[in-house]
């Protein structure tokens, strides 16, 4: 899988990029509207984050290229602009998906599979880990081939937490991905916890061969067993 | 008052005053006139008098005026030498109007063959009682005339000028800066307003420029103040991972971390703030209020399970209204944070919904707020740390951008009444 981060922050793209070789991506990137225009149309990705303000252009430009060019359907575009404008502009462009500055590494990871899912696997958004396969299309969960019903927040942990298998979710992503923004001055995030104590005993009871396991102080890592 | 009465009032005061004025000195200019025109009349008579006199002399005997308007008496020579002709009115018994009526009598003298005689000679004259009412019947005529054309041309023509202005005037009253609606003043050929729709135009294009900058400044400090916050979290993040970390640094990292996250939240608080202020808010539509505070109340569920808080939830009425989803979103999770937050062990909310106002009602401290300044900037306790001082603030603006009236009570707890119009 090709990702190509055009970004001009060289401190912000060296940390998606480590933190997609950590997901085995091949990472490139661009630091300025040309170079960034030179490899979109000599090159395809698998997925493309677009930072809308650059050096020498926009990459709403950018991003109209790839429409011309057809393939604008695996775009992301993080912008620090949270702006509704450049976000209609944007979908309408094609791009998949709008996140805003700062978001947090596991809510990229998560919006980046959901491309890559859509794109590989003939339009089946199914995801499986061990015995474990989420449906997230139906939102329907299978340990085993035996179905186990989840309510509609222990569904989006688990997902989350899936797609970021062996990384340290941070409690404050898993909140504002599940429960959204509105949480913020949350007494930190602390409320979250009985949700995921009741999945993993789901989880337990199920044989399920992963286990979200907490860490101190920080958040949540699931691993499979 | 409207402009065009405005004027009307004083134009009426002025033709009043000028009308009157002009009246008493036609009414004394054409007496005077008249009393000439008669006197001339009167001294032409009294010579053809004397000269038929001086042919026949039996009109000498003619002592009363009778039918005709002469008479003529002896005078002795004492007396007549020191006459002078003399114009005057006087009264005379008029058989046609059966009334004393003015009028113009010459008194004169003259000499015949060495004898002196007196000679009264009459023409009727002006009723001027009859004139002056003449006068001023046709003077209210004109008065009410010059009125009520003045009342039309005002209303038919005057309007007709008067366009533009008012045109511009409703363009400017539905006005709203960062709408794309900008307005287009109409064709003119009135130097004044010609003026004025150059100078509005003038105007609002340097308040869009102030806007825009404005704009583009609060959106280059999102992007300033956001990216190296995404570079540290993001970062701290990746550093967490390691393998070699203790659970000391773990603990380090993460209160880090929720630091972090707290001045990204001001940040975020302190943007939105300035969006709301300069009214970058535009997309209003139909907004189930009911609707979001079950939602929200859902989304609040785990939150309040936490803090051992009650929401109940009393629908007494569908309340719609016009504004931005976002923002009725966001008005309506601060009132929700706050109840949540600011509450007691077992504590509760009470929402309830009529048809046109809500209240959150919680319990909490049993001392009462201070109504004015909660609604402050940064007006906290001082020991919340997750709090940013900004949530009511919020609402205070967003409530005054929709006109909303929000009021605090202390009643057995602390009370937030939002009215809508």
């Amino acid at each position: 899988m090709k990702i190509l981060i055009i970004e001009d922050e060289t401190e912000l793209m060296e940390v998606i990029r480590q933190s997609l070789e950590k997901e085995n991506f091949r990472v490139e990137s661009a630091g300025d509207y040309d170079s960034a225009l030179n490899k979109i149309i000599s090159f395809d990705y698998d997925c493309i984050l677009l930072d809308i303000m650059l050096p020498g252009g926009s990459g709403l430009d950018i991003l109209q290229e790839l429409k011309n060019l057809d393939k604008s359907d695996n775009v992301i575009i993080i912008s620090a602009k949270d702006s509704l404008d450049d976000k209609l502009t944007g979908l309408e462009l094609g791009a998949d998906d709008y996140l805003t500055k700062p978001f947090h590494i596991a809510e990229l990871n998560a919006r980046i599979k959901s491309v890559l899912r859509r794109k590989s696997f003939g339009g089946k958004n199914t995801v499986e880990l061990a015995n474990v396969k989420l449906d997230l299309d139906d939102r329907t969960l299978h340990i085993d081939n035996q179905p186990l019903p989840l309510n509609r927040k222990e569904f989006d942990i688990l997902s989350y937490m899936v797609v970021n298998k062996n990384r340290l979710v941070n409690k404050t992503s898993l909140a504002e991905h599940v429960w959204g923004d509105h949480m913020d001055e949350a007494d930190d995030y602390e409320f979250i916890y009985s949700q995921i104590k009741n999945l993993r005993k789901k989880l337990k009871e199920s044989q399920a061969g992963i286990e979200i396991q907490a860490v101190y102080g920080l958040g949540y890592k699931l691993v499979v067993l | 008052m409207k402009l065009l009465n405005h004027t009307l009032k004083y134009l009426s005061i002025t033709l009043f005053v000028i009308i009157s004025i002009w009246a008493a000195i036609f009414y004394v200019n054409m007496l005077d006139e008249v009393y000439d025109s008669l006197d001339d009349g009167l001294d032409n008579y009294k010579l053809l008098i004397i000269k038929k006199a001086e042919e026949d002399s039996s009109i000498l005997s003619k002592k009363e005026f009778a039918e005709s308007n002469y008479e003529i008496r002896e005078l002795p020579e004492s007396i007549a030498i020191s006459r002078k002709d003399v114009h005057q009115d006087t009264l005379m018994y008029m058989l046609n109007e059966e009334d004393y009526e003015p009028v113009r009598m010459l008194t004169s003298a003259f000499t015949l063959n060495d004898k002196y005689y007196e000679l009264k000679v009459i023409s009727s004259m002006v009723e001027e009682d009859d004139l002056i009412e003449d006068l001023l019947y046709s003077l209210i005529w004109l008065y009410v005339a010059m009125i009520a054309s003045i009342l039309i041309v005002n209303n038919f023509l005057l309007k007709k000028t008067w366009k533009p202005f008012y045109l511009l005037l409703d363009q400017l009253k539905q006005f709203k800066l960062g709408k794309d609606a900008m307005i287009t003043p109409a064709e003119t050929q009135v130097k004044e307003f010609k003026e004025l729709n150059e100078a509005v135009s003038l105007l609002l294009d340097r308040t869009l420029e102030t806007y825009q900058g404005q704009k583009q400044f609060i959106e280059n400090a999102s992007h300033e103040l956001q990216t190296p916050l995404a570079i540290s979290i993001n970062k701290l993040e990746l550093l967490s991972e390691r393998e070699d970390l203790t659970e000391n640094n773990l603990v380090a990292i993460g209160q880090v971390i929720q630091t972090l996250e707290r001045l990204k939240r001001l940040n975020k608080s302190l943007l939105l703030l300035s969006k709301i202020e300069n009214k970058q808010f535009q997309d209003n539509e139909q907004v189930d209020i009911n609707a979001i505070f079950k939602n929200l109340i859902e989304e609040f569920s785990d939150f309040a399970e936490y803090k051992n808080v009650q929401i109940s939830f009393q629908e007494n009425g569908q309340l719609y209204t016009f504004m931005n989803k976002n923002l009725a979103e966001i008005f309506i999770t601060n009132f929700l944070k706050n109840a949540i937050v600011h509450n007691t062990e077992n504590g509760s909310v009470d929402v309830t919904v009529n048809s046109s106002s809500f209240t959150v009602h919680n319990s909490g401290s049993n001392v009462p707020l201070d109504g004015q300044r909660i609604f402050q900037r940064f007006h906290k306790k001082s020991n919340e740390k997750n709090n940013t001082g900004l949530g009511l603030a919020i609402v205070k603006a967003i409530s005054d951008l929709y006109g909303l009236s929000v009021k605090y009570d202390f009643d057995n707890g602390h009370k937030m009444t939002v009215s809508f119009k």
